[in-house]
This record gives C-alpha cells, sequence and structure tokens, in this order.
C-alpha cells in the first residue's frame, strides 16, 4: 500500500507533468498518484436506463465483501428501503415515481389523439414526441414512469476524501480508484462532510469510515466488481474508463433519437468539479431528483485560497496583540 | 406529480408530502420568511429532491469535541500571543494566567480531539503522514509542536525553573499560537458542508477576533486590572474584528447563510455577538474601575461569547448538511448561470 495518492502538492508539478493535483482535468490520476506503470484507470458506467430495480447489486455487494447489516425498516416512501449510500451501503438502488411518460414509450391505452405516421416520420430526428404524448386512460389517469438508478461512490479524479483524509488511510489505487485502509482508518470522520455526494459513512459501533473499493480484490486477479458481475441488464458496465465514455456517448445517442429527450449524462466531463467521475451515470432527470448534487466541486479546490487566508488572518491576529501591548508602552502601563 | 392512483377513496392526483418529481424546479417551492429586518441573501428557488433526503452526509463529530476544540484551540493560540508580550513587558500576573490558560486549553484539546476519534487508540495515525492537502493532517503536525511548548513555558513559569527554556517555550508558543487559532477555519471550511464551505474567506478572521476575545477574556477574570491593559485592548480589537468580518462572512455566502439565521444556530450565533459586544465595552470601562468586578463580568462574558460562536457556527453547517436545498439550489443557479440561462 501506498501513500503517494495523497495529491501532495499544492500546485502543479512542473517536473513530473501530473499538473491539475487539486482540481482540473487530470488524465493519468494513477501516475500522479505515483504509478509508474498503472493499468487504464477503471470505473463504472451505469446506464440507468435499462435499470430494473432488482437490487442484485445490492446484495451482491454486500455479500462479496461482508459488509454487516444495517436495519431492516420500511422507508413507505417506495420499494427504496436501502435509503441511500453509507457506511454498511455501498450500492444504492433508487426509486422514482413520475407522473411522465418515458419517451416515444406508449405504456397507456389512449391512442386515438396520436398520428402515428408523423411520429414515426419524426423518429431519430430528435424532437422528441415525449412532451406531446400524454396519453390519458378512459378514466383520467396520466401516465406512470418509474425511474431506478444504481448509486455508488464515484471514485472521483479529484477525491476530498483522500485529500483530506490525515493518516493517509485513503489512498489512490493503481487503477485510479479510491479505497479506504481499514487497518490505518483511526475515524477521525473528516472524509465523511468533505464528499461533496455524501458517500462515505463512518460505521457506528466500529468507529472507522467504509464505502465502496470498486473490489479492489476482485480487480487485483482480473475480475470485475460483484455489483456488475450480478446485474442482470448490464445497466452498470465495467471497463476501462475510456471505453466507458465512449460507449456512454453512444447510448446517450442512441436514447436521445429514440425519443428520449430527457437522457443525459452525469459525471462523465473531465472537466467537471471533480475533474470527472470514475463511476458516472446516465440519468433519465436532472440530478438532484436521484439525489446527486446538480454540479459538485471538490471541497480541496479552494484549499491554497483558505491557506492563504488563514495565514493573514494569523498575521492579523499577531499584529493585534503587538498593537495591544505596543500602545500601552506609549501611553504608559495602566 | 407522483402520488397513488389506488387509494380507498378512490383520490386521484392527491400528492401525499414526499413526492418525487419531475425536473430540476418542480419540487417544494421555499417560503420566503419574513425575518425581522433580514433581507433574503437570494431570490426564492424552487428545487428537487429525492423524497427530501440530505444529499450530503452529516459530519459525525461530536459538538462538544469539535465545537469545544474550535473554541479552546482559539482561547489557547491567542493566550499565548498575551503570554508572550506580558512575559516581555513585565507583567508577571498576565503572564501566568496565559500561560495556565493556553496550556489547560490545548491539554482539553487534545483529549477532546482523540475522544471524538471513531478509533481513539489508533491518534498515532494522525503523525503517520505529513498532507498539506489536509488541513487536520497540518493540525496535528501544528499541535504536536504547540502542546509542548505551552506545557513547557507554563510549567516553567509555576516551578520558577530553567527560566531560559521556559521564555524560549513562551515566544515559540507565540509564534505558533495564531495559526493554531486560524487554521481550525481551514478545518472546517475544507469540507463540501456549505454553511461551513462558503464562509472559508473570512471564517479564519472570524476565528482571529474570537480567539483574541477569549483569550482577552480569560485574562481579566483571573489577572489584576493593573496588568490587563493589553487584555482590555486586545478585547476590543478581537471584538470589533470579530463581528466586523462575521457580519462581512453572512452577507458574501448567499443562500449557505440561511442555517446561520435559523433555529438554535440563530440563537446562538446572536448571543455571541450580544456577549462578544457587550463584553468588550465592559472590558474598556473595567480600567477605570479599582474593584475587580467589573473586569471578571467581561471575562466572563467575552468566554462564554467566544465559545458560543463556535458552536453556532458548528450547528449551522450540521443544519446546512441535512438539508438538500443548501446543496441543491446553489449549484442549480451556478449550472444555470454558467449555461447562460439555457436550463430553464
Amino acid at each position: 500500500m501506498t501513500d503517494s495518492g495523497s495529491g501532495d502538492g499544492l500546485r502543479a508539478r512542473p517536473d513530473g507533468g501530473h499538473g491539475n493535483q487539486l482540481y482540473g482535468p487530470q488524465h493519468d490520476v494513477a501516475g500522479a498518484a505515483g504509478y509508474p506503470d498503472s493499468p487504464p484507470r477503471m470505473g463504472f458506467f451505469t446506464d440507468t436506463s435499462v435499470c430494473i430495480g432488482c437490487k442484485a447489486c445490492e446484495v451482491a455487494c454486500k455479500e462479496w465483501n461482508a459488509v454487516p447489516e444495517d436495519g431492516l425498516l420500511l422507508t413507505g416512501m417506495s420499494y427504496d428501503n436501502t435509503q441511500g449510500l453509507g457506511a454498511d451501503t455501498w450500492r444504492h438502488v433508487a426509486f422514482i415515481e413520475q407522473r411522465k411518460p418515458l419517451g416515444g414509450q406508449e405504456p397507456g391505452v389512449s391512442h386515438e389523439d396520436v398520428d402515428v405516421f408523423d411520429a414515426a416520420g419524426r423518429l431519430g430526428t430528435g424532437s422528441a414526441p415525449a412532451g406531446q404524448i400524454s396519453p390519458l386512460a378512459p378514466d383520467g389517469r396520466t401516465e406512470l414512469r418509474w425511474l431506478m438508478s444504481s448509486d455508488v461512490c464515484k471514485h472521483c479524479t479529484h477525491a476530498a476524501c483522500l485529500d483530506v483524509c490525515p493518516t493517509g488511510a485513503l489512498f489512490r489505487t493503481e487503477f485510479g480508484t479510491v479505497v479506504v485502509q481499514e487497518d490505518i482508518c483511526n475515524g477521525c470522520g473528516y472524509c465523511v462532510p468533505a464528499c461533496p455526494y455524501g458517500v462515505i459513512d463512518q460505521r457506528k459501533d466500529d468507529g472507522r469510515v467504509w464505502k465502496c473499493t470498486l473490489c479492489y480484490d476482485r480487480l487485483g486477479v482480473g475480475q470485475e466488481p460483484a455489483c456488475a458481475k450480478a446485474c442482470p441488464t448490464d445497466s452498470i458496465q465495467f471497463g476501462p474508463l475510456d471505453e466507458l465514455r465512449e460507449r456512454a456517448e453512444d447510448r446517450v445517442a442512441r436514447l436521445r433519437a429514440a425519443g428520449v429527450a430527457d437522457a443525459r449524462l452525469y459525471g462523465e466531463d473531465p472537466t467537471d468539479g471533480v475533474g470527472g467521475d470514475g463511476a458516472f451515470f446516465l440519468l433519465l432527470d436532472e440530478p438532484e431528483v436521484y439525489g446527486l448534487p446538480p454540479d459538485p466541486v471538490v471541497t480541496t479546490r479552494d484549499l491554497p485560497d483558505m491557506w492563504r487566508h488563514a495565514a493573514l488572518a494569523a498575521a492579523s491576529l499577531a499584529a493585534l496583540a503587538v498593537t495591544s501591548f505596543v500602545r500601552s508602552a506609549g501611553r504608559g502601563r495602566r | 406529480m407522483s402520488g397513488s392512483d389506488v387509494t380507498r377513496k378512490g383520490v386521484e392526483g392527491e400528492r401525499p408530502g414526499r413526492d418525487a418529481v419531475t425536473g430540476e424546479a418542480a419540487g417544494r417551492r421555499r417560503r420566503r420568511r419574513g425575518g425581522r429586518g433580514e433581507r433574503s441573501m437570494v431570490p426564492d428557488a424552487e428545487f428537487s429532491s429525492y423524497y427530501g433526503r440530505p444529499i450530503l452526509k452529516k459530519p459525525t463529530w461530536k459538538a462538544l469535541d469539535i465545537a469545544g476544540y474550535l473554541y479552546l484551540g482559539g482561547l489557547a493560540g491567542s493566550s499565548s500571543l498575551l503570554a508572550a508580550g506580558a512575559q516581555a513587558t513585565g507583567r508577571p500576573v498576565l503572564a501566568r494566567a496565559a500561560k495556565l490558560g493556553a496550556a489547560g486549553a490545548i491539554s482539553l484539546s487534545l483529549a477532546a480531539l482523540v475522544h471524538d476519534l471513531g478509533r481513539p487508540a489508533r491518534f498515532m495515525n494522525m503523525l503517520r503522514v505529513f498532507k498539506p492537502t489536509s488541513p487536520m493532517s497540518v493540525g496535528s503536525w501544528l499541535l504536536s509542536g504547540y502542546a509542548p511548548l505551552t506545557l513547557a513555558a507554563a510549567a516553567s513559569d509555576v516551578a520558577g525553573r530553567y527560566r531560559l527554556v521556559g521564555s524560549a517555550a513562551t515566544a515559540g508558543a507565540a509564534v505558533l499560537g495564531p495559526a493554531v487559532v486560524t487554521y481550525t477555519a481551514v478545518l472546517i471550511s475544507d469540507t463540501a458542508v456549505p454553511s461551513w464551505h462558503e464562509g472559508h474567506r473570512q471564517m479564519p478572521y472570524v476565528f482571529a477576533g474570537s480567539g483574541a476575545t477569549a483569550a482577552a477574556g480569560l485574562a481579566l477574570a483571573a489577572a489584576p486590572t493593573a496588568q490587563t491593559g493589553p487584555a482590555r485592548r486586545m478585547a476590543v480589537l478581537g471584538a470589533a474584528l470579530e463581528l466586523g468580518t462575521f457580519q462581512l462572512m453572512k452577507r458574501r455566502m448567499g443562500l449557505a447563510a440561511e442555517p446561520l439565521e435559523k433555529g438554535r444556530p440563530h440563537v446562538m450565533l446572536r448571543t455571541a455577538e450580544a456577549l462578544t459586544a457587550g463584553g468588550a465595552v465592559l472590558a474598556a470601562l473595567s480600567g477605570r474601575q479599582r474593584g475587580r468586578a467589573l473586569a471578571t463580568v467581561a471575562g466572563a462574558a467575552l468566554l462564554t461569547g467566544s465559545a458560543a460562536l463556535r458552536f453556532g457556527l458548528f450547528h449551522a453547517g450540521v443544519a446546512s448538511a441535512e438539508d438538500p436545498k443548501y446543496t441543491v439550489v446553489p449549484q442549480r443557479e451556478r449550472l444555470r448561470a454558467r449555461q447562460g440561462g439555457q436550463e430553464a
């Protein structure tokens, strides 16, 4: 294990050519973390348009990683009783029910007011009929669409959890992923509020923090992570990040052409606030609907600024103290 | 709109209180509160969320440990400045009070920090690496240099021996002291917690002022009036710095300032402002009095005010992490501004 993934330069290093230690695009994360000959960066592409909400990923993850049970309760809000990622939930399937048709799909009944030839003529032109087709059932019900999405640690290019970890327990692997070493973590909890996605958390009875490792043990022997292996619809795709990004671009273009105007990628952009996610998504609505932040920024982007202000404030405090004493010397002691 | 079609009454389209709805702006409407004369920082906004659940994980830190440390660290670091000044200008009682205050406060801080760890037995792992990207790592190294200096300074003063070592330790503690005070602002600002992060430019100055008032308060309560002239001036200057930069910070924080204006944090922060301002005024007046009563009251007010500020800011941050509004709305506005209003 190494600590060299600690993002140990506040500024770009001119020698190594690994710029953007804290913010911005970073093509070679493993290289910047000190791995001279690293394998390609691996990641997840979670295509939520084919997720069926079976939760096989949640189960496979728990089983493979021996993640303990964390309460069996009914939330009453949806089929989602898992609620969110945490120390004991490294894959979480969100369920969202909406009264909105899914693209050009027609799950309903009434077709009378739809000109099918006109709609067919517009197929593939990108001008989706999504907004226009709002089929009403005879009893006046509108249509339902059910969004399901398997959330996971994003394995950010610029990972705030890793940057702020004071012990070096969190480190960057040769695959470009972010992993906690449970034999080092002392449970300081700094990574918990640092994560812009609210992924990592402390296991209460254990004291340490836990999160998805992207199955570091399986990757080491050439296997894919347990969740991707178990996913029956290939909603969770695992592979080299560059390849996944290409595949995702293609998929989103095809979905839009098929009339799913809402389809968009989330976390795939290397120029975003965290330098792009190692685990990114194809979503069918705004990110916040799935409980994802719409525009996350790694907090350490502003760290050089913070240190500068802290130094200035410390100097101000020293000057304030000196002033308090100097004035008394001039006026005689009181 | 989502909702159950199949109900016993056959009600359609009725929205239960926890809808997951379509689009960025389909969610609940932020209602504007007519807060007494407080103008709203940003226009009203609508936002969606996943069943109203928070996006961020709230800090696992215990308020007593960590907010307590933010306070005690400020008290200790500023006291070290007072101690060095008092020693240099021949104010022995003030010097001793400040040295003991610094040593005591930083010892309590270390105990609180270790107590807050999930695995306290592994506290030494804090010194396993040095990472400038981790304010907690920087702080750990800073404290491991600073704490022994304050202890040596206090021990030498009390024992009356090894005066040269004691003077050197006092000076060393005064050099590191200001950093101990202000780095704690970076510690909490370097998180995704909206009400901590958005104040990152002003918070070090707020903490510097607050630390100065606390140290001045301790000195006023513990040393005779004849020697506390510098502490009185420090109280006034520190209060001005704290209150001024705190107002500036709130104005620059945008929506993230709202948790500072609501509920328990609001009460704490208002109390902090009143106690700090009142304490500074009393401190200034106490110089003209022969007795110590007024100075003691001023000192108590300043000490309490500084503590209330840290606890108020701590709880405001936790509240801002627990409500998805403070995560989603500013980010959505940022996105919209970047995309030139294309996403409406």
